[in-house]
């Protein structure tokens, strides 16, 4: 084997890489649903149905699609209407105005984005005129003109639903559902929401007009299943240019679908949360590990992403600190010890610190007051510490009562792998009695 | 402004009384005169004659014929009139039974019995002419290019019939007798087209100036009511001198190329006028022709734009000319159009609002004879009022449109401003087809902008009635028992009765019955739970009385609803109703102003008026002056005014509303209990009607849920409509399926049960620890509120009993901030981080009986 052929074949793999990677990433950032979602037949068959009654029927209807973040709402969504579009029928039949409420903060933006959408007379290019009332009346007097077998069916998508219901009066959701309720241009209103408790935020009348339609997404998939769509993820698609390649890649997902520390690693995130969103982060930080030298996932780059990805993000801004702000940080550990929790501030501290190095510090310079003082400012910057109340002119900053973001465990844990820490200091951190 | 110009007409009594009646104390005269101060004209109208009266709708009079005038015993002057109708103010739905098309000016002679034929003298205008002709008459070429209206059939409030010979002659007579005074239609064609030329010029000057003061006077009332700028246009049409505002209407018509049309034929009626006063005037028609031809010769290509210092003679050729293109009836028409065009003219108020004024004018001058004129700009203001309401709001329309929209605007300017007078009066000299003539004159100029040949830009309409495009494919009909239940169980279908209401309908209906068939007004206040049918019962109540009307039994009416709920802000109330009534639309407090004239005072032909307003808690504001506004309207003595207020709370009036309002919304109240099971059984019965799809059973389990929940008849027929859909669903078999009992309970789960259980039951494993650590953490501290830090500890024992790797804070937090989104707990801004505090949203044992299960 010359070393040219070895080169030309690491080219070759090199493409292939490359190949990979932007097909991965591209899977994993643009999160467009690779296959059915997981348990939510249901759930799709009833939408679907639903849907499919207000295009082919003209039957008006309102329905919430309530779930946790990230259980699917917008994808389960998104599936339906591009199931529903196959249909021809219902393809030149559908008006769709999709609207945020996290966009359209105020009932008036809502309307214009409305009329905007639905393209109707009072629409130039991109503009919408007029004020708010006329837009509302003229909204409403378009949609009244409406019957149920000659008007075309327009599908009002409300993305978190539960700002909408701020908007005063709810007047956009109170026309919405009686627009759904009364013999006018066919309307369906869907609402996706996280919150449980959406029913008791709408006014009465509002709540009176909705059909208590709720979809409720749980995220009802098992383990097995999860694994399922971790290599539904990972692998390559058949149309794939290196067939070889691609073959082998395929295998080592499989592989690693059986591997028991990556079984491990996913079941623990698993545990801790469900969200595809979170799958695909992980896998990214494990694919972005591959190269020509490394073709091929492993498990431990799995677990050094899961490691990675598992962080306590305070710990770590932890391990940057000086020795003085950490001593600091476990002077403020002890003053939490001994008085349960409330707040301190900064001359106690000091004098904390100051015991530990009177009696028991050989290492460490005694410094003045006011660098320490400039490291104690460095932690509230840093967020480490908190200040009860916001610092007014008149108090003197050494008083100002302040409180630890911290745990003590985790500031144990960020002791552990601080590099160099001096032995007293951990040996102080350990026990705060140790020293009298 | 407005009660200083009422003071400056004075009506006064025409000749001695003619007789008395003793015992009323009136006294009877046989004619009127009408003194206008301002204008120091004097007009006389005698019985017989036909007249203008002031409507509602400022821009378009009622017509009548005066029958009589007298004095009665309290001094005031009262005038008995026979009405004529526009086709406006027939109903909608009985127009079509005329079978043509209606000549704008066409009147109905007026044989509804509802309408008040005693007026008051002040509303009357001025005097028209108004001519019977036979059914197939053809309208008169003769009165196309005349102020008049003319009389085909009558109108009895249920059919057009033609003309009694009886009435005709009678009208003909009228007509004869009225010729007798100099504005009869022959006498005055000929007398207006006879001034000596340097009379005419002379009076055009005037008249021009007129129409210069008035629109500088008027800019700054452009505000005020259009029943005010009416009267006040009138007055002001009737001529005073300023010599010095003459330039300044040369330099402003040549840019202004509707106006100066209009005010052509505005010149042209003023003329009229001033020719039937001053009598020496009189000379040939011929004559005129002459002038015409003798100008054909002169070369004055000058663009008029620049001819400022040009001679008077010049620029009254312009007007006259303009007038002659006006004057065929189709012309009329053509060139009323252009305002049409103007209205997508965005640029500046003032400039509409001039345009406004002078085509009001142009309406109401005093010699009303071209009706076709007086027709299509009464539109064409109306329009512009319109655009003026818009204009306020928007004033920032992008250059896109304007310069779309401008195309055939400038293309009417450079007809104006570039055509030579030459042109134009061969133009209308030679009476070609009108549409070329005028097309014609404007590609002649040399010094033409535009070269392109009229672009055929169409003319949308820009307030053109809002519609959802159609559908492309036809809705399915219903093919199975479950569809065609579905479609009738759904809310928005009407039942053809209203069942379990009938003692709430009936009510309802004898108090609007009662005040229609009195004349009078009042209020009702009717309140009750949502979905328990208080809108529905009233569109019903209203729908039968709207039947009886057509039926003659009760005197009609006309029907406004608003909203609280559809409207942005309680003082658009005004706007909506204002709109509903008379089509016009202007801003809150115009509105305001303009609806308490309306109800305050008496209107003669002004029909009932039935307000409902639905959601009325929805109009509180904090002086409650819409409220209070609405209230007070019905108890004016000339409201004619009922309204039905509807709400949910049955102490509305007391709890919210100050005791000025809540007393002038009086004690009529009703309020509707929410449906007991038995009701609710026989709405659905009776929607279903026979069709076999629900079981008995089930029809009463739903029926008794809802009445034990709410009531609401909105929630029952839901319920209905998804068992029937999860009854599809289960029996696909194709079998016959009918909603049983399951299916039911199935779809009140769906909709009743909690979520907060199944939520919990869904969490993950950490989340649970999570939730049971809170749980533990409660019982310790004994306090139903902890941090992150100390549930924090309690989840690291948990996961240590448990054996399970325990979480980094990080991801802690991220679990309580998912938990916190579903609002299965409530949690502080996050800021606090491991001292924010966490508190359960739900009780503690559900947490518990749900953890448990597993």
């Amino acid at each position: 084997m010359s070393k040219r052929k070895l080169k030309e074949n690491s080219g070759a793999n090199g493409e292939c890489i490359s190949q990979v990677q932007k097909i991965l990433r591209e899977r994993f950032c643009h999160s467009y649903a690779t296959g059915k979602p997981f348990g939510t037949e249901q759930q799709h068959r009833h939408l679907l149905e639903l849907l499919k009654r207000t295009t082919v029927h003209g039957e008006s209807n309102s329905a919430l699609i309530i779930g946790a973040r990230g259980s699917g709402k917008t994808a389960l969504l998104n599936h339906v209407l591009k199931e529903l579009k196959e249909i021809k029928q219902v393809r030149e039949n559908l008006l769709e105005v999709h609207l945020n409420g996290l966009l359209q903060t105020t009932d008036k933006a809502a309307l214009k984005e409305i009329t905007r959408q639905l393209q109707l007379e009072n629409v130039v290019g991109d503009k919408v005129f007029g004020s708010f009332a006329e837009n509302l009346a003229f909204l409403l007097e378009a949609l009244r003109k409406g019957d149920r077998t000659s008007s075309c069916p327009v599908l009002f998508i409300l993305d978190e639903f539960d700002l909408f219901v701020h908007h005063k009066n709810q007047t956009l959701l109170y026309n919405l559902f009686d627009v759904s309720q009364s013999a006018q241009t066919p309307v369906t209103v869907i609402g996706l929401t996280c919150r449980q408790d959406i029913l008791e935020l709408l006014e009465k009348r509002v709540k009176s007009r909705f059909s208590h339609r709720q979809i409720h997404l749980m995220n009802s998939f098992n383990f097995k299943q999860y694994i399922k769509i971790f290599k539904e993820q990972l692998s390559l698609p058949a149309e794939f240019p290196d067939e070889s390649f691609a073959q082998k890649w395929n295998n080592n997902v499989q592989h690693l679908s059986e591997d028991k520390t990556v079984q491990d690693v996913l079941q623990s995130l698993f545990h801790y949360t469900k969200e595809l969103r979170s799958l695909q982060l992980l896998l990214m930080l494990a694919v972005s590990n591959v190269t020509v030298h490394h073709p091929l996932i492993a498990a431990s780059d799995l677990h050094e992403a899961s490691k990675q990805y598992r962080m306590d993000s305070k710990a770590n801004i932890v391990h940057g600190l000086s020795v003085l702000e950490i001593c600091l940080i476990i002077a403020m550990k002890h003053l939490n010890d001994v008085y349960e929790g409330e707040p301190f501030n900064f001359q106690m501290v000091y004098n904390e610190f100051q015991k530990f190095i009177q009696r028991k510090a050989h290492c460490m310079y005694n410094y003045e007051k006011p660098v320490v003082m400039k490291a104690f400012e460095h932690l509230v910057q840093l967020e480490l510490v908190k200040p009860l109340e916001r610092p007014s002119v008149r108090a003197q900053r050494e008083y100002l009562l302040m409180r630890l973001l911290l745990d003590n465990n985790q500031i144990m844990d960020a002791l552990q792998v601080y590099p160099n820490c001096p032995t007293d200091v951990k040996q102080w951190a350990a026990s705060s009695l140790s020293w009298l | 402004m407005n009660t200083r110009q009422k003071s400056k007409i004075i009506y006064s009594w025409y000749g001695k009384p003619t007789s008395s009646d003793r015992k009323l104390r009136t006294l009877q005269y046989k004619g009127i005169l009408i003194v206008s101060e301002r204008s120091r004209t004097e007009t006389c109208i005698q019985l017989g004659e036909f007249i203008l009266v002031e409507g509602e709708n400022a821009d378009q009079p009622f017509v009548a014929q005066l029958l009589d005038l007298y004095e009665d015993g309290a001094q005031q002057k009262r005038a008995v009139v026979q009405w004529f109708s526009h086709i406006t103010e027939i109903p909608q739905n009985k127009r079509k039974l005329l079978k043509r098309e209606v000549f704008p000016g066409e009147v109905f002679f007026d044989q509804v019995s509802g309408y008040d034929t005693d007026i008051a003298v002040e509303t009357i205008i001025k005097s028209v002419v108004v001519t019977p002709l036979r059914l197939g008459e053809e309208l008169p070429i003769k009165f196309e290019n005349e102020k008049s209206f003319y009389v085909k059939q009558s109108w009895d409030g249920k059919c057009f019939k033609p003309l009694s010979p009886d009435t005709f002659s009678k009208l003909k007579a009228a007509n004869k007798k009225g010729s007798g005074i100099p504005n009869s239609s022959n006498s005055f064609i000929s007398s207006d087209l006879t001034s000596p030329l340097k009379q005419e010029t002379e009076r055009v000057v005037r008249s021009a100036t007129k129409r210069v003061e008035l629109e500088i006077e008027s800019k700054h009332s452009a505000s005020k009511s259009s029943l005010a700028k009416e009267r006040h246009s009138q007055r002001m049409a009737n001529g005073i001198k300023t010599p010095t505002a003459r330039k300044k209407l040369q330099l402003n018509s040549p840019t202004r190329s509707p106006k100066t049309r209009l005010l052509g034929c505005e010149v042209l009626e003023l003329l009229d006028d001033d020719c039937d006063t001053v009598a020496p005037l009189e000379s040939s028609a011929t004559k005129r022709k002459v002038k015409f031809t003798g100008i054909l010769g002169s070369p004055p290509k000058i663009p008029r734009a620049k001819d400022k210092s040009k001679s008077v003679f010049d620029t009254a050729e312009n007007w006259c000319s303009d007038t002659m293109q006006l004057s065929p009836y189709n012309k009329v028409k053509d060139c009323s159009e252009k305002p049409e065009n103007l209205k997508r003219k965005y640029d500046s108020i003032p400039l509409t609002e001039d345009q406004q004024l002078s085509i009001q004018s142009l309406v109401l001058t005093p010699r009303s004879r071209r009706t076709c004129v007086q027709k299509t700009s009464a539109r064409i203001a109306e329009q512009i009022s319109v655009l003026n309401a818009l204009n306020q709001e928007d004033n920032s329309l992008s250059s896109s449109d304007s310069s779309y929209s401008s195309s055939s605007e400038e293309e009417d300017d450079d007809d104006d401003v570039l055509c030579t007078p030459e042109k134009e009066t061969k133009s209308s000299r030679t009476f070609s087809t009108p549409k070329s003539s005028r097309r014609s004159s404007v590609q002649t100029p040399a010094k033409t902008l535009k070269k392109t040949p009229l672009p055929a830009t169409p003319k949308t309409p820009r307030n053109a009635t809002p519609e959802i495009p159609r559908r492309n494919h036809a809705a399915q009909k219903p093919a199975s028992v479950l569809e065609e239940a579905r479609l009738r169980l759904h809310v928005s279908a009407v039942p053809e009765s209203l069942p379990c209401r009938e003692e709430e309908f009936q009510d309802i209906y004898n108090f609007v019955e009662s005040k229609l068939i009195d004349g009078t007004g009042g209020c009702m206040y009717i309140s009750g739970v949502p979905g328990t049918g208080k809108t529905a019962t009233v569109h019903e109540v209203i729908r039968s009385l709207q039947q009886a009307a057509e039926n003659d039994d009760l005197p009609s009416f006309q029907c406004v609803e608003i909203n609280g709920m559809k409207l942005t802000d309680p003082h658009q109330a005004y706007v909506q109703i204002l709109e509903l009534l008379t089509g016009q639309k202007v801003t809150a407090t115009h509105a305001a102003e303009l609806l308490a004239k309306l109800f305050s005072t008496p209107g003669p032909k002004r029909k009932t008026t039935v307000l409902i307003v639905d959601e009325l808690d929805l109009l509180w504001t904090r002086k409650q002056n819409v409220m209070y506004n609405l209230f007070d309207w019905p108890t004016q003595k000339h409201s004619k005014l009922i309204i039905l207020a509807i709400a949910n709370t049955m102490d509305l009036p007391e709890r919210i509303m100050m005791n000025r309002v809540a007393s002038r919304l009086g004690l009529t109240r009703m309020s509707f209990q929410p449906y007991t099971f038995k009701q609710l059984q026989q709405i659905i019965s009776s929607r279903l009607n026979s069709i076999k799809a629900f079981e008995e059973d089930a029809i009463q389990l739903v029926s008794r849920k809802v009445a034990a929940l709410s009531g609401d008849a909105r929630r029952c027929l839901d319920i209905c409509r998804r068992a029937t859909e999860i009854c599809e669903l289960a029996g696909q078999k194709r079998t016959p399926e009918i909603v049983r009992m399951t299916h039911i309970t199935e779809a009140i789960d769906e909709m009743f049960s909690s979520p907060y259980i199944k939520a919990i039951r869904s969490v993950l494993l950490h989340e649970q620890i999570f939730l049971k650590a809170i749980l533990a953490e409660f019982r310790r501290a004994g306090v139903e509120e902890a941090t992150v830090q100390q549930v924090y500890h309690q989840h690291v024992a948990l996961c240590r009993i448990e054996g399970t790797q325990s979480p980094t804070i990080s991801e802690l937090m991220g679990i309580c901030s998912r938990l916190g989104a579903c609002r299965l707990l409530l949690v502080e801004s996050s800021n606090k981080y491991i001292h924010m505090r966490v508190r359960l949203n739900i009780s503690q044992d559900d947490v518990m009986y749900a953890l448990k299960d597993e």
